[in-house]
């Protein structure tokens, strides 16, 4: 189980949230120019490290608001919540 | 493929027979042989297996047995069959959507009704038959268009009424009142369960005694590759071990070891959990699955329900998942099958699986020469466990796919040929 901080409705079960995967994923500004190599490497190819992972969650069962967290996917550890728009801080440790 | 009669390999080990039962009664069962070595790893051999799972173990066996390869190293961080070999829920079917699929699954399913013969080891194989339920009308047409197409694969499956599942599954409540009633089904006869500690430890014995070095506690940390880039050998916790031929059998670890290669896979490590039940008497001879409610269930041979559950929807490698994942699924188990909610619950553990945009595995040559991936197979790996190993052995001893591995590589992500199979995975991702 999570207990994941909403930054707006503060901690809260997991099951109240939608998982979103990783964060700060950009689609590509001209998908036209892109190769193919290029395509299938923004749909399908995430980063899946063991360790500090930055992804996004949204509250679906409260404010509903998008948010990223850098979560230890080995320990389960919530080391940072910020909010959309803001950079991912630098310390992955509390 | 090799014999099933009489196979004695160079380790000379002795066949299991009721014979060799009734002689080592003699000297209560205290000189019975290792059923594997347990030796030091060589500074090089011809090709290594990177993970000593089901899968692993199987590729090293029919690289040797099909092959004739001799010099092959099992490389497994934990113990044998530790990972999710021993995590699944034992369920056997070939029964997908697609024709990619359907070659595999099918190629599995084939071997595995011959395998406890050819490995002379009771995998306790028992074609129970699997029945997957419809609980919508759209469900059920979805289903009838499934069934037609494994049909015209050749492979055996029937479509069943509400009153045909209850004949042979007589806990299952089929009030139409439910929140997701049994409209019907369909059931794949063939199919059914395997005791997985079994395909390990029986390719596991098999392999050692065709000269396979399965080297347990080795964790791979890195690949060595020479000045072109192709791999020549693997960093472990044991030493430097060399090879030209690297095979990486790793599940859920698979995007860790593809990191220390230096490219990325598109698979994400998910948590699945399953869950036993207090023994009890007989209830249930086959398996029951059921897409909408993500929930699947037989009966083990000790008496314990099995019950599956569907992912954890987050990234982890811990081998746990969240509680309201099995509080949804045991919602559904009571209210499919009543009695279940006066059982206790036994134990519940998780196995990180390597899930896959379409829900297909990949079975791929990688941008690193010489370096091959078998991953991929997510929620729904168990049942392929022969097909897989077969498969991959043929790869990297030739170096290119056959053509049964062929439409599994990852040039598929690219060229947007994806074997969709999240209908017939059964397991939510």
């Amino acid at each position: 189980m999570l207990l994941i901080p909403c930054p707006w409705c503060g901690p809260r079960d997991d099951a109240e949230f939608a998982y979103g995967n990783q964060a700060h994923i950009a689609r590509p500004a001209d998908p036209g120019a892109t190769t193919d190599a290029e395509w299938a490497e923004y749909l399908y190819f995430r980063d899946n490290p063991k360790g500090p992972f930055a992804e996004r969650w949204m509250h679906a069962a409260g404010c509903r608001r998008w948010f990223n967290v850098v979560r230890d996917t080995n320990s389960h550890a919530i080391l940072a919540v910020y909010k959309p728009g803001e950079t991912r801080p630098a310390a992955d440790r509390p | 493929m090799a014999q099933a009669g009489r196979r004695r390999g160079p380790t000379g080990k002795p066949r299991y027979s009721i014979f060799a039962l009734a002689r080592n009664a003699l000297s209560y069962h205290e000189n019975w042989q290792a059923a594997w070595r347990s030796p030091e790893p060589k500074p090089s051999y011809e090709a290594i297996v990177v993970g000593g799972g089901g899968h692993g173990l199987a590729t090293a066996y029919y690289l040797a047995s099909v092959h004739g390869m001799r010099k092959i190293a099992v490389l497994e961080k934990g113990w044998i069959g530790g990972g999710n070999t021993g995590r699944n829920t034992t369920i056997i079917r070939s029964n997908y959507l697609w024709d990619e699929s359907a070659a595999i699954y099918e190629h599995a399913l084939k071997l595995w009704e011959g395998l406890s013969q050819e490995l002379n080891f009771n995998l306790m194989f028992s074609q129970r038959g699997v029945i997957t339920l419809a609980h919508s009308e759209h469900e059920l047409k979805e289903m009838r268009r499934r069934v037609e197409a494994i049909r015209l694969n050749g492979i055996d499956t029937e479509v069943l009424s509400t009153s045909d599942v209850k004949k042979l599954v007589p806990i299952i409540n089929t009030d139409p009142g439910i929140r997701w009633p049994v409209m019907g089904g369909f059931i794949q006869r063939r199919g059914g369960t395997a005791r997985h500690d079994a395909v390990a430890w029986g390719y596991a014995r098999a392999a050692d005694d065709l000269g396979v070095d399965i080297i347990q506690n080795c964790e791979v940390t890195g690949f060595l590759k020479d000045a072109a880039g192709a791999v020549e050998g693997v960093e472990t916790t044991r030493g430097t071990i060399r090879s030209r031929r690297v095979g990486c059998v790793a599940a859920g670890h698979s995007g860790v070891l593809a990191a220390l290669a230096g490219f990325k896979l598109p698979i994400q490590a998910r948590p699945l959990q399953a869950l036993v039940s207090e023994p009890i008497k007989p209830v249930i001879d086959t398996v029951v699955m059921s897409n909408a409610v993500h929930m699947y269930v037989s009966q083990s041979d000790k008496g314990e329900l099995v019950l599956g559950a569907g992912t954890d929807s987050y990234n982890s490698y811990a081998q746990r998942g969240s509680m309201n994942i099995i509080e949804h699924q045991l919602a559904a188990a009571c209210e499919l099958y009543p009695i279940v909610s006066r059982l206790r619950v036994l134990r519940t553990w998780g196995g990180i699986v390597d899930t896959c945009p379409d829900a297909s595995p990949i079975l791929s040559r990688t941008p690193v020469e010489g370096l091959y991936f078998n991953c991929g197979w997510g929620t729904g790996g168990f049942k392929a466990t022969p097909g897989s190993g077969h498969v991959f052995a043929d790869l990297l001893a030739h170096g290119k796919p056959n053509a049964i591995a062929a439409p599994f590589g990852l040039e598929r992500f690219q060229g947007g040929y994806l074997i969709d199979e999240h209908g017939a995975a059964g397991v939510a991702h």
